[in-house]
C-alpha cells in the first residue's frame, strides 16, 4: 500500500506530466495537421451556447485557481489574507466556478449524445475526455464537503507542499499526501491522468487557446514572403 | 510605394450561362472529400436570389466584412479582437450546416436489392453525415436555381433594396442573371484578420489568400468574418478551407480550373500592381460608394517606367511586369472601366470583379419600342441598374450605367461596321476611342484564350527548394504526407524536405486520424 502510494503521489506525477509534455511536442511536430479544437459547432449549434461557455470559463477560473492557491499560495498573504481565508476563498470560488463547470459539461455531453449529427461524428476520445474530465470534476466538488469538516485550512498545507514538491523535484512529495481523505487522492490521480490524455485527444486545443495572447498583439493582416525574401 | 502583384479575375457576366461546369469541375479537384460534401469553393448563383449559404449577403444577420468607426480606422464588424476572442467557445455569427444544406447521396442499394414486387422501389435520399434516411430534400447548392425557389424567399435579396417588391414578383417583369462565385483573394481580408491562429495568409508574390492547414486550430472565426461566406469548416478534419485560386496551376501558368473550364469562357485572369502602402487608407474611406473608386486608385498603370521602377525594386520579376502590361484585367477595370468589385461595400478591397449584364427591353410590348437598330437603350433594360449598382458600387448607379452604355455602344459599333454603315459615328456619348472598341471586341466577344489568360510563371527557385521537390507529389491535404510543420527538425539534422509521397494503399484503406 504505501508502495502503491508513493507511486501514485510520487513518480506518477512525472510519468504523466512527461507523456503530456513529450506527447504534445511530439504531436505538434510530427502530426500538426491532426492538431484542432474539433469544433462540431457547425453541424448544430444546439445548448453549446451556454453549454459551451459556461464550461470553459468554469475550467479556465478551476486551472488558475488550482496553479495560484496551490503554488503560489503567498498571493494570498500579500493581499493580507489568512490561511482561513485562502480556504474559505478556493471552497466558495471553486465551489461556485465548479458547479458552472459542471452544468456546462452536462450540457456538452447531453448535446453530443442526442443531438444525431454530433453522434455521428463523435470519435471515441471525444467521448473519453468529456467523461474523464466528469469524473474528476466530480472528486474535485466531493472535496468541498471534507474541506467544509476543517475551516481552520490546515489541510491545505499538505496539498500545497505536495504540490511544490513535485514541480520542483524535490523527493519526499508524497509523504504529505498521506493523511488526506481518499477523495483528494483519488481527484489528484485523475486530475494527472488528464494531462496525460491531452496528446492523444483533442485537448491539445488548451495549449492553442493559451497562445490566442498573440492574436491581440499581431497586425490584421499577415502577408507571407516566398523563400527568397524569408 | 510598396508594389505588390497580383493574379485577379474578372467574370464578363454578359456571358455567363448558368451551366455550373465551373462548380463542378472545382467539386472534382478540390471538394469531393469527406466533411467537404457541403464546400463549394465555386459556385453559380441565380440572381435576384439569396444565393449560398442562404442570405450571405445579409450582412446584418452574418456580421461579415469590416465596419468604420467613428475614429475613422475599420474593425472587423463582427468585432475587434478582443471580441472575437469572447466568441471563441461559441461563434454567434457562424452559419449552421443547415444554412448550407445537409449533404445527401441516395439509397442505391435499395434499387438493387429490392426483392420483386408489384411497386418500383424507390432510393430514398440518405444524410451523409449521420447516415439516416431523410423523409425530404430541402435544400441544396443551387436550390433556386433559374428562379426555380419561392418567391417570397427571394424578395429577402438585400440587393432588392430600393427596388419595388413588383418587380421582382411579377412574372412579367422578371428578370434573372447568374453569379459565379469564388473566394475574392481581397486586398484587405476579413478572414485572415479574423483568424486568431494567424494561419490565414496572404502570399506575397501573388496575393492568394491560403489556410495554412497545419496551423488553423479550428477557431472558426474566418468563417463567420468573410463576408463572402467563402470559408468553409471541415467538420471531418476540424479546420478552415477555402477556394485556392488553383495556386499550383497558377504556379505554372496555368488558368484556375473554373477559368480552364469555362464553357461561355467568360473568366479572365491577369497581373494588377497595387500599392501596399495605402491598401488600409482605401479601405477606411468614409462612403461607402467612394469604395469603388478607392480600390482603382490602388491599381498602378503597369507602363509608368516610375511604377516599373519600383516594383523591381520590390522584387516583382521581369516577366511578372510584362504580363501586367498585358494584363485583361487591368484593361477591363481600370481602362474600360467595365468590371466592378462584388460588394465593396464590406471594405475587403476583392479582387474579382464582374462585368455587368446586358438584358433585353423591358415592360410590356407596347413600351417596350427598341432602338432602330434592335438595340435597347440602358434605361429600358430588365434588369435594374439599381439592382446591379447594389451589388457592384454599392449603389451608385453612375458607373454601372457607363459600363451598360460601353457595352451596348460596342455592339452598335459592330454591328454598323459589319453592315457598313459609318460606325463611328455612334462613339462619342461612350468616352472611347474606335481602336479601344475594337479592342474591347476582341476580348469580350473573340475572347481568344491567350487574352483571356496573361499568367506569368512563378519562380520556383524563390518559392521552394525544388531539389526536394523532385518525386513529390506537390500538394495534399493530410498529415500523413505532411512535412510536419516546424521549420527546425524534433531530432535535429537537416529541415525536412518537401516531398510528399502518396501510397495508394493507404488511400484505399480509408481515411481516418489518429
Amino acid at each position: 500500500m504505501a508502495n502503491l502510494h508513493e507511486f501514485f503521489f510520487q513518480i506518477y506525477p512525472y510519468i504523466a506530466g512527461s507523456v503530456f509534455l513529450l506527447g504534445s511536442l511530439l504531436r505538434f511536430e510530427r502530426g500538426q495537421y491532426t492538431w484542432t479544437s474539433d469544433s462540431s459547432e457547425l453541424l448544430r449549434r444546439g445548448t453549446l451556447r451556454f453549454g459551451s461557455n459556461l464550461f470553459h470559463i468554469g475550467v479556465l477560473f478551476l486551472f488558475l485557481g488550482h496553479v495560484i492557491g496551490l503554488l503560489m499560495p503567498e498571493v494570498f498573504g500579500m493581499l493580507g489574507i489568512g490561511l482561513q481565508g485562502h480556504q474559505l476563498t478556493a471552497m466558495i470560488s471553486g465551489g461556485l466556478f465548479g458547479f458552472a463547470c459542471l452544468i456546462g459539461l452536462a450540457m456538452l455531453i447531453h448535446r453530443r449524445v442526442t443531438e444525431p449529427r454530433i453522434r455521428a461524428t463523435t470519435r471515441v476520445m471525444d467521448m473519453v475526455v468529456l467523461v474523464w474530465i466528469l469524473i474528476t470534476l466530480s472528486f474535485g466538488l466531493g472535496t468541498l464537503y471534507f474541506s467544509a469538516q476543517e475551516l481552520s485550512g490546515s489541510n491545505l498545507t499538505p496539498l500545497a507542499q505536495w504540490a511544490r514538491h513535485i514541480v520542483t523535484f524535490h523527493g519526499g512529495a508524497a509523504s504529505f499526501v498521506t493523511e488526506v481523505p481518499p477523495v483528494y487522492q483519488v481527484h489528484m490521480v485523475l486530475g494527472m491522468t488528464l494531462f496525460a490524455l491531452i496528446p492523444f485527444s483533442r485537448l491539445v486545443h488548451i495549449w492553442s487557446g493559451f497562445a490566442l495572447v498573440v492574436y491581440l498583439l499581431r497586425p490584421y493582416q499577415v502577408v507571407r514572403p516566398g523563400l527568397r525574401q524569408r | 510605394m510598396k508594389v505588390r502583384a497580383q493574379v485577379a479575375m474578372v467574370m464578363n457576366l454578359d456571358k455567363c450561362i448558368g451551366c455550373h461546369t465551373c462548380s463542378i469541375t472545382c467539386k472534382n479537384v478540390w471538394t469531393s472529400r469527406e466533411g467537404m460534401e457541403y464546400v463549394w469553393f465555386n459556385n453559380v448563383e441565380t440572381k435576384p436570389g439569396v444565393g449560398y449559404p442562404h442570405e450571405w449577403e445579409n450582412q446584418e444577420r452574418w456580421n461579415g466584412g469590416w465596419q468604420r468607426k467613428g475614429n475613422g480606422t475599420i474593425e472587423p464588424k463582427q468585432g475587434a479582437r478582443w471580441r472575437i476572442l469572447t466568441n471563441i467557445f461559441s461563434n454567434p455569427n457562424l452559419p449552421q450546416l443547415d444554412d448550407y444544406y445537409e449533404p445527401f447521396t441516395f439509397d442505391y442499394d435499395t434499387l438493387q436489392r429490392a426483392p420483386e414486387s408489384p411497386m418500383v422501389p424507390t432510393a430514398r435520399p440518405k444524410s451523409i453525415i449521420t447516415g439516416e434516411v431523410k423523409d425530404k430534400i430541402d435544400g441544396g447548392p443551387n436550390w433556386e436555381d433559374d428562379l426555380g425557389g419561392e418567391s417570397a424567399e427571394r424578395l429577402k435579396d438585400v440587393n432588392a433594396d430600393g427596388i419595388d417588391p413588383d418587380l421582382l414578383a411579377s412574372f412579367e417583369n422578371t428578370f434573372l442573371f447568374y453569379l459565379p462565385r469564388l473566394c475574392e483573394h481581397c486586398l484587405n481580408p476579413t478572414c485572415v484578420a479574423s483568424c486568431p491562429s494567424g494561419s490565414i495568409y496572404k502570399r506575397e508574390e501573388d496575393g492568394i489568400v491560403l489556410v495554412d492547414q497545419d496551423k488553423c486550430r479550428g477557431w472558426r472565426m474566418c468563417v463567420s468574418g468573410c463576408p463572402y461566406k467563402k470559408i468553409y469548416y471541415n467538420w471531418h478534419t476540424g479546420k478552415a478551407e477555402k477556394c485556392t485560386f488553383c495556386y499550383p496551376r497558377i504556379e505554372s501558368g496555368q488558368p484556375t480550373i473554373c477559368s480552364e473550364t469555362c464553357v461561355g469562357r467568360l473568366r479572365y485572369l491577369g497581373v494588377m500592381l497595387y500599392d501596399a502602402d495605402r491598401i488600409e487608407k482605401a479601405a477606411s474611406v468614409e462612403q461607402e460608394q467612394d469604395l469603388y473608386e478607392a480600390q482603382l486608385g490602388l491599381f498602378l498603370d503597369p507602363k509608368d517606367p516610375a511604377v516599373q521602377m519600383q516594383a523591381r525594386q520590390d522584387g516583382i520579376p521581369d516577366n511578372w511586369l510584362e504580363a501586367a502590361k498585358r494584363s485583361p484585367i487591368y484593361k477591363m477595370a481600370v481602362e474600360w472601366r467595365l468590371a466592378f468589385p462584388l460588394h465593396p461595400e464590406y471594405r475587403t478591397l476583392p479582387m474579382v470583379w464582374y462585368i455587368p449584364p446586358l438584358s433585353p427591353a423591358a415592360g410590356s410590348v407596347e413600351n417596350a419600342a427598341p432602338e432602330p437598330d434592335g438595340l435597347p437603350d440602358t434605361s429600358s433594360l430588365r434588369i435594374p441598374v439599381r439592382y446591379l449598382a447594389n451589388l457592384l458600387t454599392a449603389g451608385n448607379e453612375e458607373p454601372i450605367v457607363r459600363a451598360l452604355d460601353r457595352l451596348l455602344a460596342m455592339r452598335r459599333y459592330m454591328r454598323k461596321k459589319d453592315m457598313g454603315d459609318d460606325a463611328a459615328l455612334l462613339l462619342p456619348s461612350v468616352g472611347l476611342s474606335e481602336s479601344q472598341i475594337e479592342e474591347m471586341y476582341r476580348y469580350l466577344a473573340i475572347a481568344d484564350y491567350e487574352d483571356r489568360y496573361v499568367i506569368p510563371t512563378s519562380h520556383q527557385e524563390a518559392m521552394s527548394h525544388s531539389f526536394d521537390d523532385q518525386g513529390s507529389c506537390g500538394f495534399s491535404a493530410d498529415s500523413r504526407f505532411s512535412e510536419g510543420v516546424t521549420g527546425a527538425s524534433l531530432f535535429a539534422g537537416k529541415e525536412r524536405s518537401n516531398a510528399q509521397f502518396i501510397s495508394v494503399d493507404e488511400i484505399r484503406r480509408g481515411n481516418r486520424r489518429p
